[in-house]
């Protein structure tokens, strides 16, 4: 149907839009922030990257105030349901950005003690991985993060290990000790 | 006198075995004896150890690849250090796998407390007299006792919810 024919869709589509271009250049973060990865994420927050380029330049260490989590650093199961709370009580809309390889799949911590990915928990909109990412990829995934703002869109969906199921493919896979060892026999 | 030969004099029948190399004094001694004997190093004024340094446990299950079989699987590992007379001291303890249990020192080193919760929470190995052995690094939910050889490495854990 063409906007000219229903004058309601045009001008809801409109609306959309210009919400979606508010939030994107007003990302209100809040950094959970747990390993060393918050040094990169420091790095990319200061002068030199400078975050408040995109508009994501004013951390909230409140989450009813914040519409982004940011999860800097590995999540153990102990910290597991502070993060699902910090998650559940940040007001709609929210996005989530797993920062750093520990967070998307738990890492090289193929162990008892970490969350193997906090997509287990909590749905993930954006992926960084690395250890730690570089600055540059960072605002690589905040430029991602922007586009999707800008659609209105968001992940609602945790990670399923067994149906391997809501999370990118690339990051499907997590990195065991016995494949380790057998990459680096052959 | 160092404080091995003083142990070893007076606890002869008790003593497995000992090792000493350049002033690392090493016992191994009969978990029965263990609250007499660290009674005496704590109270004896030569020997005045008043200092519990650390207290850990040794999983020797496929020790040395295997080729070696110990008679119990676990030892519990005492280092003691005497401020006043600067001289340090390790006990050994030998614990079986079928009942993996020895007396808690809590009564004679405070300090005593948090190592033997987390010689529980990691090994599996009770404290018989300590007022509250409950895991301390790991949650209530977890399954089993991560620093134990037979513990599978990447053992997935039940995700646990908020409290509420």
């Amino acid at each position: 149907m063409s906007f000219l024919s229903s004058p309601t869709n045009f001008f809801t589509a409109k609306l959309n839009d210009a919400l979606g271009w508010a939030r994107k250049y007003s990302i209100f973060q809040y950094p959970f922030v747990t390993a060393c990865c918050g040094m990169e994420y420091m790095s990319t927050a200061t002068a030199h990257y400078d975050v408040d380029r995109f508009g994501a330049g004013f951390p909230r260490f409140s989450p009813r105030q914040s519409d982004v989590l940011f999860v800097v650093g590995t999540i153990s199961h102990k910290m597991a349901p502070v993060l699902k709370d910090v998650y559940d009580k940040m007001c709609e809309p929210k996005w989530v950005v797993a920062f750093g390889v520990c967070t998307c799949t738990g890492g090289f911590y193929d162990n008892y003690a970490t969350v193997q990915g906090i997509d287990t928990i909590i749905p993930v909109d954006i992926y960084i991985p690395g250890c730690p990412p570089r600055p540059e990829n960072v605002i690589d995934g905040l430029i991602k993060l922007q586009e999707k703002i800008q659609k209105g869109e968001q992940s609602r969906t945790l990670y399923d290990p067994r149906m391997k199921i809501g999370r990118p493919e690339h990051l499907q896979k997590g990195y065991s000790v016995e494949e380790h060892i057998k990459d680096t026999k052959s | 006198m160092t404080p091995l030969q003083r142990v070893q004099e007076k606890f002869s029948q008790d003593v497995i075995e000992t090792h000493a190399f350049r002033g690392d004094e090493t016992l191994l001694i009969r978990p029965a004896s263990l609250q007499t004997v660290a009674k005496f190093l704590k109270e004896t004024a030569e020997l005045d150890f008043n200092f519990l340094m650390d207290l850990t446990a040794v999983d020797y299950l496929f020790y040395a690849g295997g080729r070696v079989q110990k008679e119990f699987r676990f030892e519990i590992v005492y280092h003691f250090f005497s401020l006043k007379h600067n001289h340090r001291l390790r006990i050994k303890v030998p614990v079986d796998e079928k009942n993996p249990e020895v007396d808690s020192l809590t009564g004679l080193w405070a300090s005593a407390d948090w190592y033997e919760r987390e010689v529980w929470d990691m090994f599996g190995i009770r404290f018989k007299g300590h007022p509250n052995l409950k895991r301390i690094l790991m949650y209530e939910e977890f399954e089993g006792h991560a620093l134990r050889k037979d513990y599978q490495f990447n053992k997935r854990q039940p995700l646990i919810g908020p409290k509420t």
